[in-house]
């Protein structure tokens, strides 16, 4: 069997299980291979966890940007433009440097007078989660604000003259539409976020015990064989057929919400990158 | 910088702020400033100039044109941006060293690539060993610049290819009816009318490339970011401004930089492309003509 052997050792590694020491010399294309992909996982982890809760969050900012009290639309406002107008690489520096000093400021107040250990904040697979979360949050906010405002204003009308109102209205008719409506845009968001994970080892947060993504793996191997026609093409390929994947998912859900609709007035099927929105 | 900074650790309070802002490595900060906007003054043009011709590429009839054309508009799908990023500065420099090594020592025998070593000939190292450090910082400048410009020309390619396809076709039929050749269709009426589809993308575009500047960081340019985890790194005593990790405020500084520049450039983009499309048979233009008051245009 192909890399049977690398793909014992190194086929984990990047949880920490497997050999502890990298391979140094010798590099054979299997452990390239095997050790950048098990570097995926990383990759993977981030981008899915990020995308299922923004996508909770990214509603509630649309839904704030959208309210006429200024007390709510103009947080959710705020919170948009802090993460979308500033470099996802800063914020990570930030917010790594804001978690490093937390434990000894803010968690003394917050959980008594020894304080809660906020430690585990500062790791990549917390700490970097929480940053990727709230930067798709206030990409997909304002995505689906801008369909919030283009839902028909006859779903509306029929919606009050079936009496419906409050929640029934919202989770009945305006917000399958405006998921309807998002829906390309959001495949976009969430192909260039499964992207901006790579960015997570080469930012604040360091990789504990060499346990990273696919990308740290590829430049530990550049560095190690001074070769970057190998690694970095791997990575390039693992990362096409995440996203092909990514695609794939996202139409066939794109496909469920517009089910009800004849066939000439569905969208078209997003193409590999529609258009380049972020 | 001013006369009483000659002993900092007499000084204190705002005496004391005004000598450690105005410091050495401060001034050397501030003018990093200076390096981001001189690339993207430098890599703006340049990518629109690769987007351009990768576009025009993608639209040959010569086969194998459109082939290389296609290929460098898909690069960027599906790819992470850093992972070429990471790739172009190493296989530009290998690439522009091999080259020089077949051009300067054709008696080179030895193997270039032995195990993990690249070695070309003394003569071929760029910049070479005895060079001054301001050119190999100049040269890892220039690296950069040209990976920026690749990878955002694939970007702009993609941008301005449908901006191409966006142009109304009767306009590309008048043009041959008028008895244009193909060459002289997309000189005169492809590309004067394609730059106002091509804005909203070219728009988002360059906020990508703002946002993606810290990235020279990571390309081994003494950026801004290099000098706020440098500066901001807790001193101790031996320094003459010692003090404890200040990184976060630093950084705090570089975000609202990027907040402001984002935002600047987001106003200008909406004025100009209010400008842009008075006039055209877009959507936005018909709305600006209704909106415009009767009479003669000003």
């Amino acid at each position: 069997m192909m890399c049977a052997e690398e793909l014992g050792a190194y086929g984990l590694r990047s949880l920490g299980i497997g050999e502890r020491l990298l391979p140094r010399s010798d590099i054979t294309l299997c452990d390239q291979v095997v050790l950048i992909g098990s570097g995926m996982i990383w990759n993977v982890y981030f981008g899915v966890l990020a995308l299922a809760a923004g996508f909770f969050l990214a509603t509630l900012l649309a839904l704030g940007k959208a309210a006429t009290s200024a007390w709510i639309r103009k947080p959710a406002d705020w919170f948009v433009f802090l993460f979308r107008g500033s470099p996802l690489f800063i914020q990570f520096f930030l917010a790594y440097e804001a978690f490093v000093r937390l434990p000894d400021s803010i968690g003394v107040g917050l959980f008594g007078a020894e304080g809660a250990d906020l430690g585990w904040l500062t790791r990549a697979y917390a700490g970097a989660l929480v940053v990727l979360f709230f930067n798709t949050s206030a990409y997909a906010g304002e995505i689906f604000y801008g369909a919030l405002r283009s839902v028909p204003k006859g779903d509306l009308e029929a919606a009050d003259a079936y009496g419906l109102t409050g929640f029934t209205r919202f989770r009945r008719i305006v917000w399958p539409t405006m998921l309807r409506l998002a829906w390309p845009a959001y495949t976009n968001e969430a192909i260039f976020l499964f992207h901006a994970t790579t960015l997570v080892f080469f930012s604040g947060f360091p990789a504990w015990r060499q346990q990273g993504d696919a990308l740290y793996y590829a430049s530990y191997f550049a560095d190690k064989t001074f070769n970057p026609f190998i690694p970095y093409p791997i990575v390039a390929l693992y990362f096409i057929v995440l996203t092909l994947i990514v695609i794939s998912l996202f139409s066939a859900a794109g496909r469920r919400l517009n089910r009800h609709l004849p066939s000439s007035e569905r969208p078209r099927r997003p193409r590999a990158i529609g258009q380049l929105i972020r | 910088m001013f006369e009483y900074c000659s002993d900092p650790s007499a000084l204190d309070g705002a005496r004391w702020l005004s000598c450690y802002l105005t410091n050495g490595v401060h001034l050397r900060f501030y003018s990093s400033f200076g390096t981001v906007l001189l690339l993207l003054a430098i890599t703006a043009p340049l990518a629109l100039a690769f987007g351009f011709l990768g576009a025009a590429a993608s639209r040959s009839s010569v086969a194998p044109l459109r082939w290389a054309g296609k290929t460098y508009t898909a690069m960027v799908r599906g790819v992470p941006d850093i992972v070429f990023f990471l790739f172009f500065v190493i296989a530009l420099d290998q690439a522009f060293e091999w080259m020089r090594h077949q051009a300067l020592c054709p008696g080179w025998d030895a193997p270039i690539r032995q195990g993990a070593e690249f070695n070309v000939c003394p003569e071929a190292k760029l910049p070479r060993s005895s060079a001054p450090q301001a050119w190999h910082e100049a040269y890892n400048f220039s690296l950069a610049i040209v990976t920026f410009a690749i990878v955002f020309g694939a970007f702009a390619a993609n941008v301005l290819y449908g901006a191409m396809r966006a142009v109304p076709r009767a306009q590309m039929e008048t043009a041959a009816a008028y008895g244009m050749t193909e060459r002289q269709a997309f000189r005169r009426i492809l590309v004067p009318q394609m730059w106002v589809y091509a804005l909203p993308g070219l728009s988002n575009l360059w906020m990508i490339l703002i946002k993606a500047t810290p990235l020279l960081f990571l390309l081994g340019v003494e950026d801004i970011v290099y000098w706020a985890r440098e500066i901001g790194g807790s001193k101790t005593s031996a320094f003459s401004y010692p003090h404890p990790d200040w990184r976060i405020w630093y950084f705090s500084g570089l975000l609202v930089f990027y907040l402001i520049f984002t935002k600047i450039s987001e106003i200008v983009l909406a004025q100009l492309t209010a400008r842009l499309s008075a006039g055209q048979a877009t959507a936005e233009g018909e709305r600006l003509r209704r909106a415009a008051p009767a009479g003669p245009a000003a």
